[in-house]
């Protein structure tokens, strides 16, 4: 123990030269380390440089290998070897050249199984590939080790299977892992794994005098867990040649080292969103040091980060073909927040803020790692500038209020998966998917039966009889409606995230967050638009109902006009703002596992295809299996005074009732920001600027045309790069399925005449 | 203060908001019904006649731009009137030129200059930047393209340089109509002579707006004019460059 303590001491020393702050030496915490020691970066971007011969060189050799990928599903799995942090040999692009080392199995793109989520997730997909299950794994994993899909249906009521099977509640994380919880990756590289279990070992102590409830008990294993998790992280490491039991020496050891945290993050878990964190500028801080003491130029500061980018790149996870229908274009959300403000009001853009952006020159664009920038129009300019250049050029950027972010996650916020905000290494969530409330509104007109079955899904209740909708009854059948949705949706994630706890227990993510953690309930709602146009319809138009033989609703007429959301009409949008109040505050009503904070989101990912095409007519006009529009975008084509009436509308739903974030999808012709190329970057940051102060949330910004797209349709071998935000993540259009190629095509193009 | 003593009302096809094509930024475009012109290439013949228009009243459409103030300021834009012809309007421009002014918001015209005439001087004292549409240089050529006369814009052009308001020259490049050498040459060498153009927008033609024709039963002249290829382009802009102009 002694010995330890003073070969750390030494470590620390020589690890930590020429750093500020105290804070942050006695107890873990990053942020305070940043705020002592970070250099904000107010220039421009002409301090970049372009790849060198060997980046490429290693870039090219792992992205030939994309095209038999794309083709075959996936390159190569190895099925008889379950994943852990420690399961697989050292792997390498190019042993020689490579800066960063570290890959998730023994080979790049060669895909890992993690049966802990579920067993028959594994076996379909690599039926679905090809494979074969390896009979082992079949066997300890279906008789000697229960998984967390197999606790999760014991425990799910036959009302909770109903609303899952219909759809209304749906993309529920119960077959795989929840993700979107962010370790402090950082810590590696400035800590060390030694005094990260000495600190584990410290909050341990403090729950071995507390009595053995339930919640102790279950406090003090995860916490064994994860220090044995931190132990298997110095062990793979170690297979690497990195001793990242000490603290990270050079600005090399540590982007090396707080990679290697992340590796064996994903090593251990498939989650649906495996996210970075915040990193670049506490990297920059040691890139600084670097620079300084004349061991490191812009040359090889800019190789750094883009050999790292290279890897988060090609993070891989084995998942089945229906699950790629529901979140397009194999995402991983390796999601990486960069820029903002600090509480003192100083920047936290750095150059390495901008190295991170700059990959999507050196390696051509593409859609991880997910590239979220924190805006404020308090940002130097010259970053503003850059950002706005990079979307335009590769439409790979999301953006997101710092504004909004930073009175309430801090200033060390990141994002997890697309818009969901956390204090990193503080608070976690429970992701909860999304209830459909299209699909809710039409139970309401139904008295509960499924209108594409007939089957009566929610408790049966009185349904509107007349021949034309009339909106204050429909209204409050609505309300009941969503008061049964939002009890068993709760109800629902409570089982699935007791289960996930459980059986499949983010060990060294959750080592990498101090102990107690603050806990999110992450519900979302899908199908908005569609809810708000519907109910405008009934209530500014008329809209009579159309019944089969059984009495269901199955179509609606229309007759006169009614305004449609996303025009910056407050007659309208105030119905989408009184959805989202009414809805959370339902939410709130009902106890959460682990007494985590309720939050919901606006956003669907790609899964508004999914959730339209089971989804049957509805009031607004929209015919049966036509894709809603994405997160809290207005219905494709109804908004139809450009890109700030669009954006005002979605700017009205209040962050405070939404805080897992409320996603804006647009796009932009490129003539839609001017005719002149030059002052384009200008006009993009006004908007950008002018959505912040709004009050406006997130934005995905694509800058393209159609014709762009429908040409990538016909000829996907001439765009193989061609990136574009979808819902809170990017995507190469080419691999999206040809129904979300279309939908995306047919979405509201910002131009001009 | 307001200085708008009686309700004016306007005739107005619809509003938009756009970016960096109305003028600089983001503004609030207000598209005015009625145009004595018919550009064979008119993008918007949905808006010729004034009896389509909408009747608005002028606080009607302040109200519409207060609610897209705050963006607009945000972005850095203005308000555009456009059309049709704004001056067709000239009274209702003014009242809402008068009445953006007061908010502070920065002003812009796009007009053809034909009716540069009855802009009154009040007018242009509200007014920020001019957007002047000058179809062609050639008075033959103006007429066929138009059916109007090239002069009053002209006038307008030499007016609006001794009020100094800025001008952003507009320039719609058609294949075979307004590529002639000479004829640009001629413009570059009359903009050349005026001391308030700030730029020279060479816009190639399109045809966004045959949908439009089709709809209306309106035969479409120049459905079968080529746009202007890129070489093109750059050679007409250049022929303004070489006129000390800063053309785009």
């Amino acid at each position: 123990m002694t010995a330890t303590v003073t070969t750390g001491a030494r470590a620390a020393t020589e690890a930590w030269r020429g750093f500020a702050g105290l804070r942050w030496r006695d107890r873990i915490d990053v942020r305070d380390f940043i705020q002592a020691n970070y250099t904000p970066y107010e220039g421009d971007s002409t301090f970049l440089v372009g790849p060198t011969e060997r980046t490429l060189a290693v870039w090219h050799k792992v992205a030939r290998l994309f095209p038999e990928e794309r083709r075959k599903g996936i390159l190569d799995v190895d099925p008889g070897n379950p994943s852990t942090i420690t399961s697989h040999r050292p792997g390498y692009i190019d042993r020689d050249r490579e800066l960063i080392v570290g890959l998730q199995t023994d080979a790049p793109l060669r895909r890992a199984i993690m049966p802990n989520g579920g067993l028959r997730m594994v076996e379909n997909s690599l039926k679905a590939y090809g494979y074969r299950a390896d009979p082992f794994v079949t066997r300890v994993f279906g008789t000697y080790r229960k998984t967390h899909n197999d606790g999760v249906f014991d425990a799910y009521t036959p009302e909770m299977r109903a609303a899952r099977k219909a759809g209304i509640i749906t993309g529920l994380p119960d077959a795989y892992g929840r993700g979107r919880i962010i370790g402090d990756y950082r810590r590696v590289a400035l800590y060390g794994t030694d005094r990260l279990i000495e600190s584990k070992r410290a909050e341990r102590a403090l729950l071995d005098a507390r009595l053995s409830s339930p919640d102790v008990i279950r406090d003090r294993e995860e916490l064994a867990e994860q220090i044995r998790a931190l132990g298997e992280l110095a062990e793979m490491a170690a297979s690497y040649g990195c001793d990242v039991s000490r603290p990270a020496v050079t600005a090399h050891e540590a982007v090396q080292w707080l990679y290697l945290g992340f590796l064996a993050a994903v090593k251990e878990q498939n989650g649906a969103a495996m996210s970075l964190g915040r990193t670049s500028t506490f990297l920059d801080v040691y890139v600084q040091r670097d620079l300084g003491e004349g061991t490191l130029d812009e040359t090889r500061a800019q190789e750094l980060i883009d050999d790292f980018v290279i890897k988060l790149r090609i993070v891989r996870f084995l998942r089945t073909p229906e699950y790629d229908a529901l979140f397009s274009g194999d995402p991983t959300w390796v999601t990486e927040s960069i820029g903002g403000m600090g509480g003192d009001g100083r920047t936290l853009v750095t150059r390495t803020s901008f190295r991170f952006l700059q990959t999507l020159y050196n390696l051509g664009p593409a859609p991880e790692p997910n590239l979220t920038v924190l805006w404020s129009p308090q940002l130097p300019s010259g970053f503003k500038e850059f950002c706005a250049q990079v979307s335009i050029d590769t439409s790979a950027v999301q953006y997101e209020s710092d504004d909004l972010l930073r009175p309430r996650t801090g200033d060390d916020t990141a994002i997890a998966c697309c818009v969901s905000a956390m204090t990193v290494g503080r608070q976690m969530q429970f992701f909860g998917a999304r209830v459909n409330l299209a699909k809710a509104l039409l139970y309401a007109i139904n008295g509960g039966r499924d209108e594409m079955t007939g089957e009566q899904i929610a408790p049966e209740a009185p349904a509107p009889a007349g021949e034309y909708l009339e909106y204050g009854e429909l209204s409050a059948a609505y309300d009941r409606m969503l008061d049964w949705l939002a009890a068993t949706y709760v109800n629902t994630l409570n089982v699935i995230h007791y289960m996930h706890d459980k059986y499949a227990y983010e060990r060294i993510e959750m080592a990498l967050h101090n102990h107690p953690v603050y806990r999110y309930m992450a519900c979302g709602i899908a199908g908005l638009s569609v809810a708000a146009d519907s109910l405008s319809a009934v209530k500014y138009g008329r809209v009579k109902v159309i019944r089969d033989d059984t009495g269901l609703a199955v179509d609606y007429r229309i007759e006169g006009d009614f305004p449609a959301y996303g025009n910056n009409d407050d007659r309208v949008d105030s119905i989408a703002v009184d959805l989202v109040k009414s809805f959370m505050a339902k939410l709130r009503k009902h106890p959460t596992y682990r007494n985590a904070e309720h939050t919901q989101s606006v956003l669907t990912i790609t899964s508004n295809v999914v959730y339209g095409k089971h989804t049957g007519n509805t009031p607004d006009g929209r015919r049966a299996g036509r894709p809603f529009a994405p997160g809290a975008n207005p219905m494709n084509g109804r908004d139809r005074h450009g890109v700030a009436a669009s954006a005002l509308s979605v700017a009205k739903l209040p962050y405070e009732e939404a805080r897992d974030g409320i996603s804006l999808t647009t796009t932009i012709t490129p003539e839609g920001l001017g005719h002149n190329p030059d002052e384009r970057p200008g006009h993009l940051v006004g908007i950008l600027d002018a959505y912040t102060a709004s009050g406006g949330f997130h934005m995905n910004v694509n800058v393209l045309d159609r014709a762009t797209l429908e040409d990538a349709m016909e000829h996907p071998e001439k765009y193989p790069e061609l990136t574009m935000r979808v819902s809170g993540y990017a995507v190469n259009f080419v691999r999206l399925t040809r129904e979300q190629q279309l939908d995306v095509i047919s979405r509201t193009f910002h131009g001009s005449l | 203060m307001s200085t708008t003593v009686a309700p004016v009302r306007g005739r107005i096809h619809s509003w938009d908001l756009s970016t960096g094509v109305d003028g600089p930024g983001t503004r609030f475009v207000l598209f005015l019904s009625g145009c004595p012109l018919r550009c064979l290439y008119c993008a918007n013949p949905d808006t010729w006649h004034m009896r389509d228009g909408k009747q608005t009243t002028i606080d009607e459409v302040m109200a519409e731009i207060e609610r897209y103030r705050p963006f607009i300021t945000a972005a850095g834009g203005g308000l555009t009137l456009t059309g049709g012809e704004a001056l067709l309007q000239p009274a209702f421009t003014a009242s809402v030129f008068r009445r953006c002014k007061e908010l502070g918001l920065h002003t812009t015209l796009d007009t053809s200059g034909f009716l540069g005439a009855r802009a009154t001087d009040e007018l242009l004292a509200d007014t920020d930047l001019v957007l002047l549409d000058i179809k062609s240089f050639d008075v033959r050529m103006y007429r066929r393209l138009t059916g109007g006369d090239l002069s009053p814009t002209l006038d307008f052009a030499t007016r609006l340089d001794r009020f100094g308001v800025p001008v952003w020259i507009r320039y719609v490049l058609v294949p075979g109509w307004t590529d002639d050498p000479a004829a640009v040459d001629g413009l570059g060498g009359f903009l050349a002579g005026l001391g308030n153009v700030d730029r020279v927008d060479v816009l190639p033609f399109h045809k966004l707006g045959a949908h439009k024709y089709d709809r209306l039963g309106i035969p479409f002249a120049l459905r079968d004019t080529p746009t202007p290829d890129p070489d093109l382009t750059e050679r007409v802009r250049e022929q303004f460059r070489e006129h000390g102009l800063r053309a785009l």
